[in-house]
């Protein structure tokens, strides 16, 4: 939301409660089913939560069940590396999955599914996201 | 006079304060404002001493004291509980320094009231002092968790002197104490009771110690070192109880264990103190919320310290409450602008050697990234956090020196790309370019120690170096030790060959490591568990310094595999560690739906079977039902929500699982033997299954397929699997080492014998070879390639003693592991997790 001018004219962040950050096991995932698809949620060795469209961009794996490892996850169909909080590809491989903001409060999760950069028709709101 | 306060005002009231002070101050002439002070601990007297540097007898100064003490370091109560220092080295300000700057200071009176309207402060003792400022500086309090009997005697918290001269009291009596608590103050407090002989059990609620400021890494490292010095730490440990009648007798945890405690100390954080504020009307959130003058919401009163909010936070540290007194002491003293805008904090552990450090925030976040170092021999771990080219965090364990140059980057948000590459070796990293790592080994003096296994001095291999004329790492191992052992150093010894040689050295080919988070490779990581007592994935990370805080998808199986096959029954499996086929106990296919395969012993099914199959895939709509290479039905497109129901019908019929897709035995292929068959020699599906039975549930490098044939004609085709049997007349024959894979290899024969007790003792053995020798990821047959047939006969063939060990070690580990992980999770609920959506939404 870096540009002021569209944010002017965007409604303000609805955040979905999920659950617990509890609930998400230490470097592992849990997925969240949405009218759009699933979206993975990610918690690392330090307590981050990251939401990411539960598929890789290579051969739409599900990103849920791979290996959490630092900020990245590795999809568990053929090993692609993907960055948590951007939904990058790590090289040499080159693609992007959709990410979603998260908020933490307390223990609580929230995903701002109306500000998700899904990669199926991009971000749903022309807010300038690529 | 005091035109600060009009300056900045915007509220009436403040106005007529300050009329009202310039009016009563010009006609009183030279009589001093009244500043009083409640609280003479560590921020209140900054301020003082702060205020009297800048503006010497500007105020007639009364300081009231809870404490019957003059004020102390706070901060270093835990080395007067360690018996390291007395109290009367921590006394910061005499009363001869209170008499000698005219400051009245009233010790052991709390002060009860503030008469906002009146302008007066009542004491407990009933003394009633006017002020024209009001300074409250009454700190925090221990947070008392509300469990049934935490009011028994016996109960202490870690705040005042007080405290420390019950625990002192209670130490000298002996016995256990438990502490409540693995944060700072907790484990200050748990080492000083043990230092004075106590037994000490620490509680911690969250899994690693001091969560909040170190991470998991360093929270180990420090959790060993103070379970080295005697302290038992229970960590995930939740207390519900307080035991006692009239003095505590124990701590009862949530899980039921019962820990037997003569005194319990309760350090699970500080609550800021604001009765008095709260009392007295004044604006209070979780503290009594202050603007960034330190005024509180009635303008002629301030507040400092623990006992404050500030822009939504408390604090708990000194450099916070160090940075607010100033401020507060600048505004007082008549000076315009100061403004105190938040702190950002570091942290060190008091305890004697024990060197911790953390400051600002080492979560990390989008765009972060880590440098961690790693140095085993030293016990040292470090991790910057950077974004952006600035330091965000730093966590410091064992080598705390450069702390505060690391605390001071980050306070001032320096841009440190230039520094990246070595900033992590520490301040003291000089000469040389900058990214170049040999010059951190140049500048290292001669005594510095390269190899904590056989103590080898960095002087000692350079002397060795340049006077035996030595050029590569093999030589300085033969000639200094140096590496010789668990090969931590040798990447320093290289280094160090390099800049004693120059261009003379070149560097040996490298041995292809584990994965990029490690130089070590697959064979040194497993020595070094092996041989050092490795016995968790963090100790192995430091031990053989992982670059990064939590290794990768490639190194953290292999890890975990290492640790469970030299660990039986000790080592806890990490479930995050596994690859999601063994997480779901199920084959994970290309649309994310699940394959179930249940076990049929040597091939065997009967019609209940078979039934129960059938109704599993009407039940669940399975779309494809198909017949295994390994004699046993595969069901597919199970959705993985559906997989503890479909396993639970399976389980019913008596089926389990079939480890399908496990990295450890999949089948035993059988062909039906001399009970049907007219060409049968033996009973090869009988002996199957016996093998079957012996092997299912163990975790091997890679699958391990096993078959009988019952004649040389070999219809199992077991001279294509990891060991295949192929039964003879006159007994077995023992193939190993065959894949029918990519690589089609057929099998070596390992050996002739002639009773089915030699073949299972003989499989006992070779797949504990196999789990003790391969490389995670290894197939036994280029393992044996790698080995040779030779190496494995001399193990299995030629040494009996070594093979009926081998065997001996391999049914101790099959106790741990063959229970079956379908039951566990359709009846028992483990890992419900895994299965169930965290939450459906929109």
């Amino acid at each position: 939301m870096e540009n002021a001018v569209s944010e002017s004219a965007i409604p303000e962040t609805v955040w979905t409660q999920v659950g617990s950050i509890d609930d998400i096991p230490v470097l592992g995932s849990r997925v969240v089913r949405t009218a759009d698809g699933d979206i993975a949620l990610f918690r690392t060795a330090a307590d981050e939560v990251f939401a990411l469209e539960d598929a890789c961009p290579h051969k739409q794996g599900p990103l849920s069940q791979g290996i959490v490892h630092g900020r990245r996850v590795t999809c568990p169909l053929h090993n692609w590396v993907i960055e948590l909080a951007t939904g990058e590809a790590v090289a040499p491989d080159e693609g992007r999955t959709g990410h979603v903001p998260v908020r933490v409060e307390g223990r609580s999760v929230a995903i701002a599914l109306g500000e998700a950069k899904l990669s199926r028709g991009g971000c749903r709101k022309a807010c300038g996201h690529v | 006079m005091d035109m600060h306060l009009s300056s900045n005002n915007g509220l009436a009231v403040e106005s007529d304060a300050v009329e009202l002070n310039e009016t009563e101050l010009l006609s009183a002439g030279p009589a001093r404002e009244r500043l009083v002070v409640v609280g003479n601990g560590m921020a209140g007297m900054k301020t003082v001493e702060e205020l009297l540097a800048k503006a010497p007898g500007r105020f007639d100064i009364t300081v009231f004291g809870a404490e019957p003490h003059p004020n102390y370091n706070r901060i270093m109560l835990s080395p007067v509980l360690a018996g390291e220092k007395t109290f009367d080295q921590i006394v910061l300000n005499s009363r001869e320094w209170y008499d000698a700057n005219g400051i009245t200071l009233l010790t052991g009176e709390p002060v009860e009231g503030i008469d906002r309207a009146g302008k007066t402060v009542v004491s407990q003792s009933g003394r009633v002092v006017p002020y024209d400022r009001l300074l409250i500086a009454t700190g925090s309090m221990p947070f008392i968790i509300p469990v049934p009997g935490s009011t028994l005697p016996g109960v202490i918290g870690f705040r005042d002197l007080a405290d420390v001269d019950a625990m002192l009291a209670a130490a000298e009596k002996g016995g256990r104490a438990v502490v409540i608590g693995g944060g700072l103050l907790g484990l200050e407090a748990a080492n000083g009771l043990r230092v004075k002989g106590m037994d000490v059990t620490v509680v911690h609620l969250m899994p690693t110690l001091m969560e909040r400021q170190l991470d998991p890494s360093a929270g180990m490292l420090l959790q060993r070192e103070l379970e080295r010095r005697g302290i038992e730490m229970l960590t995930g440990a939740d207390t519900a109880e307080i035991v006692g009648n009239e003095w505590v007798s124990a701590v009862r945890l949530k899980d039921g264990r019962e820990l037997p405690a003569d005194i319990v100390v309760m350090a699970v954080g500080i609550r800021p103190n604001m009765a008095l504020g709260k009392a007295a009307g004044l604006d209070c959130g979780r503290g009594i919320r202050v603007d960034d003058q330190m005024r509180t919401s009635d303008p002629s009163i301030y507040a400092v310290g623990e006992c404050v909010e500030h822009r939504g936070l408390t604090y708990g540290l000194v450099a916070p409450l160090f940075d607010m007194a100033k401020v507060l002491a600048h505004d007082l003293a008549g000076g315009e602008g100061g403004a105190y805008a938040g702190s950002v904090t570091s942290t060190k552990l008091k305890v004697t050697g024990v060197d911790v450090f953390s400051a600002g925030d080492f979560s990390g976040g989008e765009g972060t990234e880590d440098i961690v170092f790693r140095d085993a021999a030293r016990g040292v771990y470090k991790r910057l956090v950077l974004k952006d080219g600035k330091l965000l965090g730093a966590v410091l364990y064992g080598d705390t020196k450069d702390g505060a140059w690391y605390f001071s980057l980050l306070k001032d948000c320096a841009d440190v790309s230039a520094e990246r590459d070595t900033m992590i070796f520490g301040q003291g990293f000089g000469g040389g370019d900058a990214g170049d790592p040999n010059a951190a080994i140049a500048a290292l003096p001669d005594s510095a120690e390269i190899c904590g296994c056989n103590g080898v001095c960095k002087g000692t291999i350079v002397k060795a170096i340049t006077e035996k004329g030595l050029t590569s790492l093999d030589e300085v191992k033969a000639h200094t030790k140096a590496s010789a052992s668990c090969g931590g150093c040798s990447g320093t010894v290289e280094r160090l060959l390099a800049v004693t040689l120059g261009d003379g050295f070149t560097a040996a080919p490298k041995v292809k490591p584990m994965c990029k988070c490690t130089h070590h490779t697959h064979d040194q990581v497993r020595a070094a568990i092996v041989d050092r007592g490795l016995k968790t994935m963090a100790e192995v990370f430091q031990a053989m310094e992982w670059t990064t805080p939590d290794g990768c998808a490639s190194c953290r199986p292999a890890l975990n595999y290492y640790l469970l096959c030299a660990w039986p029954g000790e080592y806890r499996d990490d479930y995050q560690s596994r690859y999601i086929n063994e997480r779901a106990h199920a084959n994970i296919q290309k649309d994310g739906t699940y394959s179930v395969v249940p076990r049929m012993w040597g091939g065997l099914t009967s019609a209940a079977e078979l039934r129960a199959i059938a109704d599993v895939v009407d039940k669940f709509a399975i779309p494809t039902v198909k017949v295994t290479g390994g004699q046993r039905i595969d069901l597919f497109g199970v959705k993985k929500e559906d997989l503890p129901a479909v396993w639970a019908d399976l389980n019913a019929a008596g089926m389990v699982s079939g480890h399908a897709y496990a990295k450890g035995l999949r089948t035993v292929k059988t062909c039906v033997g001399s009970e049907w068959c007219r060409f049968g020699t033996q009973d090869s599906t009988g002996l199957g299954v016996k093998l079957e039975r012996m092997t299912w549930g163990t975790w091997t490098p890679h699958k391990v397929k096993l078959a009988v044939s019952g004649c040389p004609r070999n219809c199992a085709e077991a001279t294509i699997k990891d060991l295949g049997v192929v039964c003879i007349d006159s007994g077995y024959e023992l193939h190993v080492g065959g894949n029918g894979g990519l690589h089609v290899r057929a099998c070596d024969l390992l050996v002739r014998v002639a009773t089915e007790e030699e073949v299972l003792e003989y499989t006992g053995a070779f797949m504990q070879l196999y789990r003790e020798e391969a490389r995670y990821l290894e197939r036994t047959a280029p393992w044996l390639e790698r080995v040779g047939l030779d190496h494995i006969k001399a193990a299995l063939v030629e040494d009996p003693e070594r093979r009926r060990a081998l065997n001996a070690r391999f049914l101790f580990s099959q106790t741990f592991s063959q229970d079956d992980p379908w039951a566990e999770r359709a009846a028992k609920g483990v890992d419900r997790h895994e299965f169930n959506l965290l939450a459906e939404v929109g």
